[in-house]
């Protein structure tokens, strides 16, 4: 059975096909049309598949632009479709953090991946992957490198909750002359503490799953470690997650 | 299908209005109240005609942001808005404002708004229990009633008190039943209706009138009822709503909980039951002072340390209007719902085993997406996705 989950996020369009047991995927910025974004990328992993949308069963859509796609059978919130794929790719259930282009949600699910509860930031975007890119550019450099400059690096201070007085407090920082990867190391370390802020009602934890686009940055992952106190798996394609998670909830849907 | 009377109070919005201004015309008072605590029988009794203030639009909100900490609940924004832009007509048709000491923003804004119009603020005790408490607030009453009676240079006997206890009590349990229409499964009427025209009533200042056309309205949702009309299914989740006050211009939660597919059936908020519960004791032998003082007093608003009849309530609402989960509604910025919002969760996920879900947002638009998100998980959550 062939199976579709389309993640239409802020930033960039997810899309799975599940065949049987194997997992195809890809990745696209979302731009400007959330609809269009999300057809396309599903075309485009149809044509690289082999496949037309006649052999897929069942789509599911999630993310924000999940309302917007003309071809979905049925929407599913983030929430979910994060738990159900992290579910999936880790097979145990806990507390989930995902942190994603604008937002960051703690969710709590048992060992089939069924959400028990969860928690969203509310309207700011610090401890975001927004937050991220916002203090990257001032520091010049590209959100992939963020990871490696930060490593093992000695954090300082970051207080404002606020993204745009953080950017500030950062530039003021480099005008005293601070260390650039003490700076990222404290943004890191202040995205992880106001994250794990907000998923501590629910631990503590043994273990954290982490996914999202964050996830993929090693050293917000290890300060988000010291913060909770366990370790934090991230799946390998930790990105894909609610797009797996929609093409699992399609599978179902068509049983 | 929308029962008919429904139209009578989409209007009544406006025409509101002109029984205010004609009211006045005809030399009536006018008294602008802000929460439920404000004792109206003594309003009545003085024979002047009770509005309720409570801002629940943004429009006001940015011209209140020039004198007020942009960091403060919308209500107390939105509130004081009104008074500063001369935009709202029953603010501009009250003679004098009364209001209480309830939460710290609303009692130091309530400084600032007295510049503008006569104010009395009563001095409301910061706990329910207690004989201190009750007689404290008694003892307000009294110089609510002598403030009253200076001001409209009148009379306030025993008997005018004894009478408008009376006439409040029957509104008050007009308006009960009205509410409890939406006990049965699946509701007859919308949360956004019931809200509505909750909230329009607050603005009519003939009394009697509104009595009558609530109970037209009630028997008409009656009438649906027994047909076994409704706009939802046995399926749909039976939300019951806590937290801040809710109104006309700020159901934006109550319409997305529907919108995403639930059924707001119970409204335990000030604006909706909270004040209805109890009614004031009419016994003859009773102090009416005291009378007074017993049913507001135990309100169970935040603002009181403790409040345990929140609980109480919330337990029994729950039961009686078979809800299948709650929603806790804090405004940003309101320090007493929102911290009082961690025993809620708890009490309700524990104790009575239901779904719990704590928003926190202001009148603003800018996080419907947000929230929109956060509700229909909650609900996946609920139908057991
Ligand atoms: S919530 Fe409390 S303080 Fe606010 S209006 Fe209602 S009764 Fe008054
Ligand atoms: S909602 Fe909260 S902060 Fe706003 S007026 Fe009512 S009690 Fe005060």
């Amino acid at each position: 059975m062939i199976t579709a989950g389309i993640d239409v996020g802020s930033v960039s369009t997810k899309v799975v096909l599940l065949i049987d047991d194997e997992i195809k995927y890809l990745v696209r910025p979302t731009g400007w049309s959330p609809r269009d974004a999300g057809l396309h990328a599903y075309q485009e992993l149809l044509d690289s598949a082999g496949c037309n949308n006649n052999d897929v069963s069942g789509v599911v859509g999630t993310g924000y632009g999940r309302i917007s796609l003309p071809i979905i059978d049925k929407a599913v919130t983030e929430i979910h479709c994060h738990a159900r794929g992290a579910n999936y790719l880790v097979g145990q259930g806990g507390l989930l953090i995902d942190i994603g282009g604008q937002d960051s949600k703690a969710i709590l699910m048992n060992e089939r991946g069924k959400v028990v509860d969860f928690a969203m930031n509310d309207k700011c975007a610090a401890g975001t992957g927004r937050f991220l890119q916002v203090i990257a550019a001032a520091l010049g450099v590209d959100v992939s490198e963020l990871a490696d400059l930060a490593e093992n690096r000695q954090p300082l201070d970051i207080n404002s909750m606020c993204t745009v007085f953080a950017e500030s407090e950062v530039i003021s920082l480099l005008a005293k002359g601070s260390d650039k990867r003490d700076i990222i190391a404290g943004i890191h370390r202040s995205v992880a503490r106001r994250v794990w802020g907000m998923a501590s009602r629910f631990g503590p934890a043994q273990c954290v799953i982490f996914t999202g686009g964050v996830a993929q940055n090693h050293d917000v992952r290890n300060r988000l470690s010291q913060e909770a106190g366990c370790p934090v798996i991230v799946p390998e394609i930790s990105q894909m997650a609610g797009a797996l998670g929609a093409a699992l909830y399609a599978r179902e849907l068509k049983k | 299908m929308r029962p008919e009377s429904m139209k009578i109070f989409d209007e009544l919005r406006n025409l509101n209005v002109l029984t205010v201004q004609n009211a006045k015309r005809e030399g009536k008072k006018v008294v602008g109240c802000y929460c439920t605590y404000t004792p109206q029988e003594l309003i009545l009794a003085s024979g002047a005609s009770p509005v309720t203030l409570c801002g629940t639009r943004q429009e006001p909100i940015p011209a209140a942001e020039r004198d007020l900490p942009r960091n403060l609940c919308p209500l107390i924004k939105s509130s004081y808005g009104f008074a500063v832009t001369a935009k709202c007509p029953y603010f501009e048709a009250a003679d004098v404002l009364v209001a209480e000491t309830t939460c710290d923003g609303k009692k130091k804004m309530y400084e600032l708004m007295s510049k503008i119009k006569p104010m009395h603020v009563m001095n409301l005790p910061q706990g329910p229990k207690g004989e201190e408490a009750l007689v404290a607030w008694a003892k307000e009453m009294n110089i609510l009633k002598d403030w009253l009676a200076e001001k409209f240079e009148v009379e306030i006997t025993e008997a005018d008190i004894r009478k408008a206890i009376k006439l409040m009590n029957r509104e008050r349990s007009a308006m009960r039943n009205l509410h409890a229409t939406t006990k049965v499964k699946p509701a007859p009427i919308t949360g956004v209706d019931l809200l509505v025209s909750v909230w329009t009533k607050g603005f009519n200042i003939n009394k009697e009138d509104g009595i009558t056309l609530v109970e037209q309205l009630t028997a008409e949702i009656e009438e649906l009822t027994a047909k076994g009309i409704s706009p939802f299914t046995n399926e749909t989740p039976r939300i019951l709503l806590t937290g801040c006050p809710v109104g006309f211009g700020s159901e934006k939660v109550v319409r997305l909980l529907e919108e995403s597919g639930a059924s707001v059936v119970a409204f335990e908020n000030c604006s909706g039951y909270k004040a209805l519960d109890r009614l004031v004791d009419e016994s003859e032998n009773k102090d009416v002072m005291v009378a007074l003082a017993e049913k507001y007093l135990n309100i169970p608003c935040s603002c009181m340390t403790p409040n345990e009849g929140r609980f109480d309530l919330i337990n029994k609402m729950a039961k009686e209007y078979q809800v299948d989960a709650i929603v806790d509604l804090t405004w940003q910025a309101c320090h007493t719902y929102n911290i009082e919002a961690y025993a809620i969760r708890d009490y309700v996920q524990n104790q009575l085993s239901l779904p719990y879900m704590h928003l926190e947002t202001d009148y603003s638009e800018s996080d419907v997406e947000q929230l929109r998100v956060r509700v229909q998980a909650f609900l996946e959550l609920i139908q057991g996705e």
